[in-house]
């Protein structure tokens, strides 16, 4: 009786299963994702034009809305919005000066009232974006650009394109996640894809103190040693360490870390001849991998970048289409 | 309170969680007190009858945590509403958590407490006084003074004590005066930023996760302290299994410990939490299916001693937040009854244990003489249509917390009288 | 009821017409776009009918549709291909059936964010009329006045056929 009970609302999709908010890789199916990765490939050839620029979303407004500073991520949601015609207003709103006066709500309430019709959104809590999805007007579509620990979906998604377009597939593949899934957003939501999208094995590689409790049961198998973990994987996902995980002594040192987990050449290794190695950035050198690999021939860290703008482009579209849909089945029932 | 009239009610099936009274049988009240059961009642004259035919007649429900959010808290409610909430959910003795601004640590807020429940209370209001300064954990309030001014315990809140000397001494303490403590077990450094169970859903939607052993641990620490102390303790809102076969454990080598559990342990689990739903926000934390199928075994077993509604009611801005920023807790007092009788409906929880957990239980935690259907017990009934159907929403709850997880829904079982003392504190 | 019009003829007339126009025209190295799906069909069959070297364009004009406040966005995209480059360019675009015109305005917006093009020649294999804009086809297969209730289609790619359909109901 009690599971039941509380099932959560699916609220970034519409009656008939378009996508109208992206919050979470939870929920969407392989069709979905796949359709994703595919518009996706057309905004990547639409890059490639001397005019890089689609009408889609003129004449609407996107309001990039950050809480947790981000110059890398805004900007490529940013020029996103921009090859898709639509305006663009980016907010960088100090977390500490929101906390003590005007409320989150309250924050919206304002920015509603000049008529935006999508909001890219990072925060530092968990749910932040799911939370402003059950509030906003009907007709505003919510981007999560990255909430808390929770997710950071069109990161993963430009991972999963990067993936596709150097294996050709998920089917059979094996990946290995690296470093601090506890704090990462990122991880979790890679997860969740590579599980919808078929991977045949999901590796995080950590100490216990970076990991969360239950991980296994995201569907992925937990290694501490490296060495053991990268043996056979097609793709290894390196993850950024922030400083001050030295401090709450979840690790002694980054020195340490580096000798146990980083990604050197000799480590390297141990994977498959043709893994690709990955990383979301910003890159820590020589302390989550060395320089050799990060530039060396199985990194496609730079493929990343191109991808998160075209993921973006159709996610943005797509979220703005259901959106559309949606307005339209109102107006005719 | 006026003792001149006297009631007889009439018609109703009697439900005494002792045993002893049962059946459809006449209740006379007279002077504040049962006095007289059956055909004595029968024979006897009243000057109002009430009858309940096709009801149940029950002790009134005495709950041991709940937040009347008075002296302080305007915006989340107050000693009048709060209490009100408790009449109509069939209570006729709430304990007042000492987590008021200022806290309850000092007899002139005891006195306060007891000045506005006197005129605004229909219910029984039981201060409980703050077993530290200011629930500080560090120094220990004036215990004595708390007692002679009206506290019925002294509680922890939800607040951890500074160090186990700390917790030692204050044990020591309230020992020396024969003191119950009721204390909230978490380790504060485990519990740390945490808002719910460190377990699977936390994992995936990236909550900051309070893990088990945060409880467990305390648990631990607390048992022993007892034990060695000789201090009569009480464990409040258990929310783990293991928590529980500690208990257990503890009580067969006979320390004194009691223990209780909030309802909506009962009924969520930590999946509740999968839609960032503020309302399953609570502290400790909803965890897992596992636990919450031994915290039922343990009111079933006994181990558990009382059900409380560790009634927090919230202004909607606290609760209009991303989860993580928002506050704990859920407005139960009003919703409680008919959350137990569908845990009766599922024979998840048997009727008696039920009602035990909600009667006769928490009295004797704190040595109460309610809590039973007896010629010579104190007047608090309950009278209840366990089939009625009604919808919780603003037209049917007075509590100013709207935070329950029901609100909106249609629920089965509902109260339609309460007695404190012989005197109507609500009717439908 | 389903009638076949007969699609060689319609194709043979194409590519008499665009022989005609482009000599005309004196355009002797024009690159030909077909627009998805059944303009790039066509272009894979005139471009041999032409004797082209170069290969020719797909393109997808989904992004570039003016009624997605009302529909969305097409969930079956494909990137669009190019292998010139336009600017300068004599282009033959490509389509099966023009009727209101939006297609061919949402192709010639996309060809020109790839560059500026010499020319743009546009071949249909079926007018139906019923223009909402001001763009006529240079050569045209044939027109076609439909009753409310019939449709034209192409089917494709192996055989080419084209179809003239009754709908259901009457």
């Amino acid at each position: 009786m009690t599971v039941t009970e509380a099932a959560p609302r699916q609220i970034q999709l519409t009656e008939d299963g378009q996508l109208k908010h992206f919050l979470t890789l939870d929920g969407l199916g392989q069709p979905l994702l796949t359709e994703i990765l595919d518009t996706a490939e057309s905004f990547i050839e639409v890059g490639a034009r001397s005019i890089k620029k689609v009408p889609l979303l003129r004449g609407r407004t996107v309001v990039n809305l950050f809480f947790e500073s981000s110059t890398r991520t805004r900007s490529t949601f940013e020029l996103a919005a921009k090859r898709l015609s639509a305006d663009v207003l980016n907010l960088d709103i100090n977390t500490s000066a929101t906390s003590k006066g005007e409320s989150l709500s309250d924050t919206l309430l304002n920015l509603e009232a000049m008529a935006s019709d999508m909001f890219v959104i990072r925060h530092s809590q968990s749910g932040a974006q799911h939370f402003i999805a059950a509030a906003v007007t009907p007709g505003v579509a919510i981007i999560n650009a990255g909430d808390g620990r929770h997710a950071h979906p069109t990161q993963a998604m430009l991972d999963m394109l990067t993936i596709r377009q150097h294996k050709g597939r998920f089917e059979g593949l094996r990946v290995a996640i690296v470093g601090d899934v506890l704090h990462s957003r990122v991880a979790r939501s890679q997860i969740r894809a590579l599980n919808t999208l078929g991977a045949e094995e999901i590796r995080v590689i950590a100490p216990a103190t970076l990991l969360p409790k239950d991980v296994e049961a995201l569907g992925c198998k937990v290694f501490y040693n490296l060495q053991q973990g990268l043996r056979d994987v097609d793709v290894i996902i390196m993850l950024r360490l922030q400083r001050e995980r030295m401090e709450g002594a979840l690790l002694p040192s980054e020195k340490e870390f580096y000798k146990l987990y980083g990604l050197s050449v000799e480590k390297l290794a141990y994977a498959k001849p043709d893994a690709i190695v990955m990383h979301p950035g910003p890159i820590n050198r020589g302390v989550e991998i060395e320089s050799a690999v990060a530039d060396g021939p199985q990194s496609v860290i730079l493929n990343q970048v191109t991808n998160g703008i075209a993921v973006r482009m159709a996610v943005m579209s797509m979220a703005m289409s259901g959106q559309v849909a949606e307005r339209a089945a109102g107006g005719q029932s | 309170m006026s003792q001149q009239t006297s009631i007889k009610i009439v018609n109703g099936e009697l439900l005494d969680p002792a045993g002893q009274l049962t059946g459809v049988q006449t209740l006379l009240l007279r002077d504040g007190i049962i006095a007289a059961v059956g055909a004595d009642a029968d024979a006897a004259p009243a000057d109002q009858i009430l009858d309940a035919a096709g009801r149940l007649v029950t002790p009134g429900f005495i709950d041991l945590s709940c937040n009347l959010r008075e002296p302080g808290n305007g915006q989340k409610g107050s000693i009048a509403t709060e209490t009100r909430a408790a009449a109509r959910g069939g209570f006729t003795t709430v304990c007042a958590a000492p987590d008021t601004a200022p806290v309850n640590d000092s007899g002139a807020v005891t006195s306060l407490i007891l000045d506005i429940a006197a005129q605004q209370s229909p219910v029984r209001v039981l201060p409980l006084g703050a077993a530290t300064r200011g629930l500080e954990g560090e120094l220990l309030s004036d215990m004595a003074g708390l007692v002679a001014a009206g506290c019925v315990a002294l509680s922890n809140g939800q607040s951890a004590m500074r160090n186990a000397r700390i917790l030692r001494r204050c044990m020591a303490y309230a020992k020396t005066f024969d003191i119950t403590l009721i204390l909230q077990p978490e380790n504060a450094a485990l519990a740390a930023d945490g808002f719910a169970h460190d377990g699977l859903v936390a994992a995936r939607l990236g909550l900051l996760g309070i893990p088990e052993v945060a409880e467990t641990t305390a648990v631990m620490e607390m048992l022993l302290l007892a034990e060695e102390t000789g201090v009569r303790l009480h464990l409040a809102q258990l929310s783990s299994a293991r928590s529980v076969d500690m208990v257990a454990a503890a009580r067969q080598r006979g320390v004194a410990v009691t223990a209780d559990v909030a309802m909506h342990q009962l009924v969520f689990t930590e999946d509740a939490l999968a839609g960032f739903d503020s309302a399953f926000h609570v502290r400790p934390p909803l965890r897992t299916e596992n636990d919450r199928q031994r915290l039922l075994a343990g009111v079933t077993d006994g181990t558990i001693d009382a059900i409380v509604s560790q009634h927090q009611p919230h202004d909607p801005a606290a609760k209009h937040a991303p989860l993580g920023a928002t506050a704990a807790g859920m407005a139960t007092l009003e919703v409680l009854l008919a959350m137990g009788l569908r845990l009766v409906q599922a024979d998840e929880l048997s009727r008696a244990s039920l009602l035990r957990a909600l009667t006769q239980g928490p009295a004797q935690v704190l040595g109460l003489a309610a809590g039973r259907l007896a010629p010579g017990a104190p007047a608090d009934l309950c009278v209840l249509d366990a089939e009625q159907r009604w919808r919780a929403d603003a037209d049917t709850l007075v509590s100013a917390g709207a935070n329950n997880p029901w609100h909106g829904r249609e629920l089965q079982g509902r109260v339609v009288t309460t007695l404190v003392g012989g005197q109507l504190a609500y009717q439908v | 009821m389903t009638a076949l019009l007969n699609i060689d003829q319609l194709l043979d007339d194409l590519e008499a017409g665009l022989k005609d126009l482009l000599s005309a025209r004196g355009i002797d190295n024009p690159a030909m776009i077909g627009i998805r799906t059944g303009g790039v069909w066509l272009a894979d069959n005139l471009s041999k009918r032409l004797g082209l070297q170069e290969p020719y364009g797909e393109l997808d004009i989904s992004f570039y549709r003016d009624d997605f406040s009302r529909i969305g966005l097409n969930p079956r995209v494909k990137p669009s291909h190019l292998p010139f480059e336009t600017e300068d360019r004599d282009i033959i675009l490509i389509d099966d059936v023009i009727m209101s015109g939006r297609t061919i305005r949402a192709a010639m917006n996309e060809i020109f964010d790839y560059g500026r093009p010499a020319s743009v020649t546009l071949a249909c294999l079926v007018d139906l009329g019923a223009r909402e804009l001001p763009i006529q086809p240079d050569v045209v297969g044939q027109r076609l006045e439909l009753a409310s209730h019939q449709r034209v289609k192409l089917r494709g790619p192996e055989p080419l056929r084209i179809e003239l359909r009754e709908q259901e109901g009457h």
